[in-house]
């Protein structure tokens, strides 16, 4: 390999390399989970430290890759080359490439701390609380009853806030630990068992935006998805008072039969599902149902909450997410005797539908 | 005191074939063993890491059930970080110390033997875990409460804990022996601060796997004990509290990292020095950060743990210990760039490897730097960006380095040079494929890609960056069969290499190669650093000891003798492993098989201390 040939091809890997960092600026904010597009004051502030690192790295890397290329350009062997002098060392060089990159980590770690303790208390310690606790693999959000201070307001897989204000969340598990993250509006902290972990989160754009699992917990971790919906303070006040209104008995034929199936023994759902204004239906496996009809996903994030959407999960909830509880523990999908027909999925799908 | 005669059997005599590998205590023959199974081990966890990138390569796949894919991203990890990386380390400290220090073998050739046998029982029992029941599934990691028998009821996690604690007695031992050689086996006037830096970094490697495999240790055996024996070390319905199971790793789990790169920072030093025709940069500098980096190693455990809610004030104390420990690593950085200057540098392919490395390990250090920031870390944590970077310190680090080492010191221990053709052709295409599958990461990752998902949705934005990591794993999966290829084919007809093929500066260039089985014929005495140079160029010659062993040609030489008890003790290890394993499903039966191989090991221990010395003049041994 010739010289020329080589030096190019180093010359090359350069320049990938260094185009390769200023892509990273490009990163396309339009993606739903993209860390660039922020709508809050945690990720805005998260952002920003991100970006003063990430441009005392760059020069950083300029300046020593710069040095390295150098280097081993200028010193190639050459025929004509003697035995270099065999130098030792360079004590006032060595103490000054040990000092310059102090100073330059005291310049990224002032603001780092500060982040650090902007971000971990939040600034309205009396705002909405509502409880995220982390379940395979799903979301449950626990709001603090609007008339009623011993009740709750249980819900799965969509937090709703009001937009432009300050959301505590207190986080918890009930299995294994989970991470709770809207990369648009805040990092993640994780939901541990047992740990009273905390998070404040503020949207001051309305809209929906992602949030996702971020610890792996367990067989379908890829599939623990939620949504967050920010809407005004009006819009935000009547979604939570007509969670807060118990279900009405479904009254419309196929509706009815579904709640009767849903209460029965045959489906058994009432086991694990509670639908607050049923009597029977108290469980606390699954998902509150209560008012199912007005979320825009089921099953955590993945499957649009729609007739399809439904009758395909209830036909087989662990074709769409493998290994979650409904799918190895009812006896419905276990039992092929106690398999529903399509007329009983019709009837749950149009009760489910009347839950809004 | 009357002598009972004991029924050991007469010490092997295997000059050749199997046998002689079974039996052997050569410390040369042990590295080899080492290099040849962590290899193996490498293309498995290669090919593990081919499966999750043939998976992720498009939105939606369905190639692996998520079941399999946990499992193979558990024993990807579990694989490179214990079964090949650490080995691969292991394979170098054996073959190339003692002939750096001017010995003839380890302090404990018997104890190095067992290390070795019972690397590769462990290495065996995880891998078994495949066939019987299915592999681990929680991650290398292994967090709590996920591996409690209520979230994780098979025998994956049994597998790992067993396979684990094994392979820790194997490092343990080959630990507590590579100590002891260093301190004590170096020849006449090598006193530490001459050492070669290899030397230097394996013993830290060497300290720290000391102080930090008992964290796992006890860590495991809690765990199994939650497991086996109804326990509640981890178990939150108990009261537990999870997260002690992450203190206890990461404990463990950091300085583990740096026991995967300090070997690789060896290497690095010893072959930019010789290819520069240039001593080391600072010697004590690049020394004594080497030893700051493993000391502060144990400072930095939580910055794992930065969204888990330890609160602000431990977040910035680790926060501000992570970017500490950037300094010695930048120091060393310098010194290696400072070791080029004013060289005359010639790009054998090992000199390729060692200044790519410098590269990438520029890349993943700032990476690392950017993490270490915990509150921007909040959005990084356990996303793609953190895959990016542990794969530019521990492939674009620790392999490229590994790799280069095996350029290097090929010739000495085969006795042929590797092709530079296709070793040129071979780093290129290792390490442009190594940035085309892993800097794309870093861009999946700040786009919200979470890591150890089986399956992503399109239009998340993660489809092209997926896809090309994909095509650049297959090229560096391809990059890796060149150079095996080009090791094998070397290996058999590769150009005869001389004593000194690189004109290197430390002991081992001093002797023939391959070396003899007793390495020196006569113990040389050291004068100074890079003794070898120093004869070579500066007339300071390495005068044998007077009166030492070996005057005759080597033929009075006494080496330690072949031995069945290592093997034997590693087997009775092996099987105990499995009776622990299975006590909870067959209770009696477990614990009759684990008492059977605990005294299979004391059986073979006894022997071991007691067998007799064959006469080493009736001509079966030197």
């Amino acid at each position: 390999m010739s010289t020329t040939s080589s030096r190019s091809k180093i010359y090359l890997g350069v320049l990938l390399l260094l185009s390769s960092f200023a892509l990273l600026t490009g990163c396309t904010p339009d993606d739903p989970q993209s860390t660039f597009d922020t709508v809050g004051p945690v990720s805005r502030s998260q952002l920003a430290l991100f970006y003063w690192i990430f441009w005392a790295a760059v020069v950083v890397f300029i300046v020593v890759g710069a040095v390295l290329v150098y280097t081993t350009l200028r010193f190639r062997r050459k025929p004509s080359d003697a035995i270099p002098n065999q130098t030792h060392g360079n004590t006032p060089m060595e103490i000054a490439w040990t000092i310059v990159p102090v100073l330059i980590l005291a310049v990224v770690a002032v603001p780092t701390v500060l982040t650090i303790f902007d971000n971990a208390n939040s600034p309205e310690p009396g705002a909405l609380t509502v409880e995220a606790v982390g379940r395979q693999w799903w979301f449950e959000f626990n709001y603090p009853h609007p008339t009623d201070p011993d009740e709750q307001v249980v819900t799965a897989n969509e937090l709703h806030i009001p937009v432009g204000e300050v959301v505590n969340i207190n986080l918890a598990s009930r299995d294994v630990i989970h991470s709770f993250w809207i990369p648009k509006i805040a990092g993640k902290v994780d939901m541990v068992p047992n740990s009273a972990n905390t998070i404040w989160i503020q949207s001051d754009e309305a809209g929906e935006f992602f949030g996702q699992c971020a610890e792996f917990c367990g067989e379908a971790h890829a599939l623990m998805k939620f949504r967050v919906i920010a809407e005004p303070r009006e819009e935000f006040d009547a979604w939570l008072l007509a969670q807060a209104a118990p279900a009405i008995d479904a009254v419309e034929p196929l509706a009815a039969e579904g709640q009767a199936l849903f209460e029965g023994n045959d489906a058994g759902c009432w086991a694990c599902h509670t639908i607050s204004g049923s009597a029977k239906s108290r469980g606390s496996v699954g998902p509150n149902l209560t008012h199912v009809a007005s979320r825009g996903l089921i099953a955590a994030g993945i499957i649009k909450n729609d007739q399809a959407g439904l009758r395909a999960w209830l036909t087989d909830p662990c074709e769409a997410k493998p290994g979650n509880t409904m799918c190895n523990g009812a006896a419905v999908y276990n039992d092929p005797d106690k398999a529903l027909d399509e007329k009983q999925i019709s009837a749950l799908v149009a009760y489910l539908r009347s839950l809004d | 005191m009357t002598s009972i005669s004991l029924p050991i059997p007469k010490r092997p005599v295997h000059p050749t074939g199997v046998w002689s590998w079974i039996t052997t205590v050569d410390h040369k023959r042990i590295g080899i063993l080492y290099g040849v199974t962590a290899f193996i081990m490498f293309i498995t966890g290669g090919l593990e890491a081919m499966y999750i990138r043939a998976q992720l390569a498009r939105p939606a796949q369905d190639l692996v059930s998520p079941e399999v894919y946990n499992q193979l991203f558990t024993m990807h990890g579990t694989t490179m970080i214990f079964l090949a990386i650490m080995p691969m380390g292991a394979a170098f400290f054996n073959y190339i110390i003692p002939l750096q220090l001017g010995a003839r073998d380890v302090a404990f050739p018997r104890l190095n033997a067992f290390s070795y046998w019972t690397f590769l029982a462990g290495a065996v029992m995880l891998n078994l875990s495949w066939v019987l029941g299915g592999a681990p599934n929680a991650g290398w990691f292994g967090y709590a409460p996920l591996t409690s028998s209520a979230f994780n009821p098979g025998d994956g996690i049994d597998f790992w804990i067993l396979s684990l604690q094994i392979l820790g007695i194997a490092s343990l031992a080959a630990a507590f022996n590579f100590v002891v050689t260093i301190i004590n086996m170096r020849a006449p006037g090598m006193l530490l601060m001459r050492m070669p830096l290899f030397t230097w970094m394996t013993l830290i490697t060497s300290l720290l796997l000391i102080l930090a495999f008992p964290v796992i240790t006890v860590a495991l055996i809690q765990l199994l004990f939650d497991r086996q024996f109804g326990t509640n070390f981890f178990v939150p319905a108990a009261g537990a509290s999870p997260v002690l199971w992450q203190h206890l790793f990461w404990i463990f789990g950091h300085p583990e990292v740096y026991i995967l790169i300090l070997p690789a920072m060896g290497i690095v030093s010893e072959i930019i020095p010789t290819f520069s025709k240039k001593p080391i940069f600072g010697y004590p500098v690049v020394v004594l950060s080497g030893v700051i980096i493993a000391f502060m190693g144990w400072m930095v455990w939580s910055h794992h743990m930065f969204t888990v809610g330890l609160g602000p004030v431990a977040n910035s104390v680790f926060a501000l210990t992570t970017m500490a420990i950037a300094v010695p690593t930048g120091v060393k950085i310098f010194n290696w760039i400072a070791t080029m200057w004013r060289g005359s540098i010639e790009f054998k392919t090992a000199m390729l490897f060692a200044v790519g490395f410098i590269w990438l390990f520029i890349i993943g250090g700032l990476s690392g730097v950017m993490h270490s920031s915990a509150a921007s870390d909040a959005q990084q944590q356990d996303t793609y960006f953190v895959v990016a970077h542990l794969h530019y310190v521990l492939f674009g680090g620790s392999i490229m380095a590994l790799l280069g080492g095996i350029y290097y010191w090929f010739p000495k221990i085969t006795g042929r040079l590797m092709n530079e053709t296709v070793g040129k052709i071979n780093f290129w295409l290792v390490f442009i494929a190594m940035n085309i599958t892993f800097f794309p990461m870093h861009f999946s990752g700040l786009n919200g890609m979470p890591r150890r998902i089986y399956t992503y949705d399109s239009g998340m934005g993660w489809d092209l960056w997926n896809a090309v990591s994909s095509a650049g794993a297959f090229m560096l999966g391809a990059g890796i069969l060149l150079f095996l290829y080009n090791v094998i084919k070397s290996a058999r007809s590769g150009e005869v290499a001389s004593a000194d093929p690189w004109d290197g500066r430390t002991l081992e260039w001093s002797i023939s190669s391959p070396p003899p089985e007793y390495n020196f014929e006569q113990i040389p005495t050291v004068h100074g650093r890079d003794p070898f140079w120093a004869q070579k160029y500066g007339g300071v010659a390495m005068v044998p000891v007077a009166g030492g062993s070996g005057e005759d040609g080597g033929h009075s030489i006494h080496m330690p003798q072949p031995s069945y008890w290592p093997i034997v003790a590693s087997i009775g290890i092996f099987i105990g492993g499995f009776g622990v394993l299975y006590i909870n499903a067959a209770s009696w039966i477990g614990v009759g098989v684990a008492v059977i191989g605990s005294l299979i090991t004391m059986i073979a221990v006894y022997a071991w201390s007691l067998e007799p010395v064959n006469d080493p003049d009736d001509g079966a041994a030197h």
